[in-house]
């Protein structure tokens, strides 16, 4: 595929940012408009890009490994999360544990929120795996 | 208990991972497990005989009612005992048996959960787990009966096996779920308490349908009874463990431990006899049609199952006494026979009766375990058999009504059976041992030792019956409701019209064996009639059941994803449209409605452009693109109506469909051929009743009075309980994160298909470019 060389040179910067923006989005995702699930399309997108401008090669050596690890990672990082009331304190599957205290930033943190994460790698890992496959053998 | 009858599963898993230790030498340790749980149950024997009932409940869904409760009374006893009991001896007899097969781990696996998947089931207090284990004891049967699967007639048989016993399991769910609604309760005992309430329900007569349903496929009984002798294919140490004293068991067991919460009324007891008494009759008469020892046994197996069902079904306390007695009978003379038959087979390499006897010369320990057996399934004294026998003649001719038929089909039962059980016992031991047989050689004592044991134990419980009687059998007539204080078995009941029967069915039976030789005339005789036999007739609904789903298939799912989408659509149409025109008057209340803004206007006009370039482009691009153009236009819709995470979202899916449209069209040629006037015209029509339906439902919605608790309750405790201020995210994560953990699992699932597809057919592709440069 052949590209602009302002593309090229954009989709550098612009993976970082954009990478950030969808942790952000994330994160936000409790209060305000956001979540794991849009992040972590929007993370993708950015790879997306990232493998539009400079090659799908470059996007994967990036990456280091398959993007189909993050899927069963992010399904085990959610399974936990709910697993985790269970385990410890003895409380139905899925019960939302809470920090006391709230965390500079991120406020309070919550079970929730390592499930959320869990549906971002999720995410992220699927779509880029359908992508790169189906842009592999077409 | 729960440790008890989780063994088996565990040594199974174990199995998986130490199985190769097991296939040599060591092999005969895996019998130890059975043994251990025998011993374990056999030390209940005393608290149970003092009417002590044991309970023990673990804590599984509470919230359905539905726990891991065991009960261990009377029945249940006698059902472990026998299972972990004649599971040693099968274990044992396996390890020579199949010595040096390849997957004799395996086959232990198969065989250890089979006998945890049993002892749950004769243990469960609680419907819901009886019915798990039910279940588990037909999917174990089915690696057990299918365990030869390089053989075509054996998966045949495995799955009919499957189909049978799981349609019953899937009745057994319903009968429990319907139970649940009656009485408030899973558990059986609870229910004990409830049975005239039950037997009051408007239901009774579904339940007991479906209960029945469970029991008759589970127990062969007829006209359910054909995928038994199919059974037979499997290894015989899995004919005698499932047909002689488990599996086939459970209906009976099913049956008998319902008779205090369903039985007593008439329609309980009529259907009982009936079904019982035809299947006795019906397969005892065909006994005499086999050649096979093994088809000869499993027919005999039916018949004797029929006599259990037979006798629950009279419903008196002398019918339950000879019901449990019966059960030890049989199930010691059965896996009698079937061993013998294993051995007979495994040395000489054939089944067939017609070509065998005199082999005591060659195997003598064998050989009295066979007629020993014989004797007692005949029931000549002094063994159990002939207690069993007396205690059913007994029971039938007490019966109030019909007592003449009863008593001509069961004493022609008895008469079929003598004959079975004389020819599989008997006939293969004595006379002259043909030239083919004479270098057989003889079993080692692992083969002979259980079939020897079982028999002698048939022997000493006939001669000792009250080893048995207070212990085992008077805590089984209790736990099927009645009473219980005045049993006392004896081998001599008195010279009376019943020991006259028995005379006659000795006589005419042994007559009978030397009259009728078991030869392929016969076999082909009964073969004409194979046509109306319930076996085909299943087979021939299922032939039909694969046409028409063949069919079905091809017509819906033909590889169009626009032919799906068009049905998907056409139905969805149809079916509100249907609704909606007939149950709702139409009304639109122009006030509530609020005023259109310019921003709207401006979106849809974009979105109804998108529309219209896309459907009349030529560039299959720029298609995508217009689509793309759809999309982000909702997007604004969704904006204006402050739903923000929609919109985001929605953004993201539509960037990434426009690439991976793309990504698919972008090597394809420009359009070949377009879809003609007339589909377009056809689909037109269709999009725009479908756009034209939603709107309506839309406006519809809006005329409802909405029900808002749900989303009131969501907005009020999303921050309360789950500390979170986007409703929708916390709805996501929270309050229904189990769906979107569903969600992500079936994205998952896509993303691994997607990957499978895309690569398998890129290996096929390697593949033919390695065959073409090959040429």
């Amino acid at each position: 595929m052949r590209t602009t060389i302002i593309l090229k040179t954009a989709s550098n910067y612009l993976l970082p940012v954009l990478l950030l923006f969808s942790v952000f989005i994330l994160l936000r995702g409790h209060y305000l408009p956001g979540g794991g699930f849009v992040g972590g399309l929007v993370a993708a997108i950015a790879f997306i890009l990232h493998s539009f401008a400079n090659g799908l090669k470059k996007t994967k050596e990036l990456l280091m490994m398959h993007p189909g690890y993050l899927i069963p990672t992010g399904l085990a990082i959610s399974f936990l999360s709910g697993l985790v009331p269970v385990a410890l304190f003895d409380l139905p599957f899925m019960t939302g544990l809470w920090s006391h205290d709230p965390v500079a930033i991120l406020g309070n943190i919550g079970s929730a929120l390592f499930f959320d994460i869990g549906v971002y790698l999720v995410v992220v890992g699927v779509t880029l795996t359908i992508i790169f496959t189906i842009s592999e053998s077409a | 208990m729960l440790t008890a009858i989780l063994t088996g599963f565990l040594f199974s898993i174990f199995l998986v991972f130490a199985g190769r230790f097991f296939k040599g030498k060591l092999s005969l340790l895996a019998s130890l497990i059975p043994l251990g749980l025998f011993i374990y149950f056999f030390q209940f024997i005393g608290p149970v005989s003092n009417g002590e009932v044991i309970m023990r409940s673990y804590q599984w869904i509470p919230s359905f009612g539905v726990d891991l409760g065991f009960k261990l009374d009377g029945l249940s006893l006698l059902f472990s005992l026998l299972i972990s009991g004649i599971g040693f001896l099968v274990f044992f007899y396996t390890s020579s048996y199949l010595k040096g097969h390849q997957y004799l781990d395996r086959f232990y696996g198969y065989l250890a959960s089979f006998m945890g998947a049993m002892l749950g089931l004769v243990l469960s207090d609680n419907m819901i787990t009886l019915f798990v284990f039910w279940e588990l004891t037909s999917i174990t049967s089915f690696f057990l009966i299918g365990f030869n699967n390089t053989s075509g007639a054996s998966r045949r048989s495995a799955l009919t096996a499957l189909g049978i016993t799981g349609i019953g399991g899937l009745l057994l769910l319903a009968g429990a779920l319907l139970l649940n609604n009656i009485s408030g309760t899973y558990s059986i005992s609870e229910m004990l308490s409830m049975s005239e309430a039950i037997g009051d329900h408007e239901h009774y007569l579904t339940v007991v349908l479906l209960i029945f349903g469970a029991a008759f496929t589970k127990s062969a009984q007829f006209p359910f009874h054909f995928w038994l002798p199919g059974a037979m294919k499997a290894p015989t140490p899995v004919s005698t463990y499932l047909h002689s004293a488990t599996m086939v068991k459970a209906g009976v067991y099913l049956l008998m431990r319902f008779t205090p919460v369903l039985g007593g009324d008439n329609i309980w007891n009529t259907s009982l006899l009936v079904v019982g008494g035809i299947t006795m009759l019906y397969s005892a008469v065909h006994t005499i049609f086999r050649t096979d020892l093994k088809g000869i046994l499993a027919y005999s197996t039916i018949s004797a199952l029929g006599i259990l069902v037979f006798l629950t079904g009279l419903g008196t306390r002398e019918a339950f006494l000879a019901a449990a007695v019966f059960i030890i009978v049989h199930a010691l003379y059965k896996a009698t026979l079937f061993l013998v038959t294993g051995i007979i087979d495994h040395q000489t390499h054939t089944r067939d009766v017609t070509r065998l006897a005199g082999l005591n010369k060659v195997m003598l320990p064998v050989g009295i375990a066979g007629i020993l057996a014989a004797i007692s399934s005949a029931g000549i004294p002094p063994t159990i058999g002939f207690v069993g026998k007396e205690l059913t003649y007994e029971a039938s001719f007490h019966s109030e009504t019909l007592m003449i038929l009863l008593m001509v089909a069961i004493v022609l039962t008895k008469i079929f059976l003598l004959y079975a059980g004389f020819v599989a016992g008997i006939k293969p031991f004595i006379g002259k041992l043909p030239e083919e047989h004479a270098q057989v050689k003889s079993p080692d004592f692992v083969l002979w030792t259980p079939p020897l044991l079982l028999a002698i134990l048939g022997l000493v419980f006939g001669v000792a019956p009250f080893i048995i009687d207070t212990p085992i059998i008077k805590p089984v007539v209790e736990a099927m409701g009645a009473d219980a204080s005045e049993i006392h078995l004896a081998l001599w009941h008195g010279f009376n019209t019943v020991f006259i029967l028995s005379l006659i069915t000795i006589g005419i039976g042994t007559a009978l064996y030397f009259i009728i030789k078991p030869s392929e005339k016969l076999e082909a005789a009964a073969g004409r009639f194979e046509f109306i036999s319930p076996e085909s007739l299943y087979e021939r609904f299922n032939r039909i059941f694969i046409d028409v789903s063949n069919f079905w298939t091809d017509f819906f799912q033909n590889g169009y994803l626009r032919n799906y989408i068009s049905i998907i659509i056409l139905f969805l149409v149809v079916l509100v449209g249907y609704i909606l025109i007939g149950s709702t008057n139409f009304v639109i209340d122009y006030h509530s409605l609020s005023r259109i803004t310019v921003y709207e206007i401006t979106a849809t006009l974009i979105l109804i452009a998108g529309i219209f370039y896309t459907v009349f482009t030529q560039s299959r691009l720029a298609a995508v693109v217009a689509m793309g153009v759809v999309g982000l236009a909702i997007c604004l819709i969704f904006v204006f109506y402050s739903a923000p995470d929609l919109a985001m979202t929605q953004f993201s899916i539509d960037t990434l469909t426009v690439i991976l449209f793309v990504l698919v069209l972008y090597k394809l040629p420009k359009y070949l051929k377009l879809s003609d006037y007339k589909t377009r015209l056809r689909d037109g029509i269709l999009s725009a009743v479908f756009g034209l339906l939603v709107a309506t439902l839309a406006l519809q919605v809006i005329a409802e009075p909405v029900n808002k608790e749900i989303g009131e309750y969501y907005a009020q405790n999303a921050y309360l309980e789950a500390h979170g201020k986007n409703v929708v995210n916390v709805i996501l994560v929270d309050f229904r994160g189990v769906d979107t953990l569903i969600e992500i699992s079936v994205l998952s699932i896509a993303a691994v298909g997607v990957f499978g597809l895309m690569k398998l057919r890129l290996k096929m592709a390697d593949r033919k470019r390695y065959q073409d440069s090959q040429k």
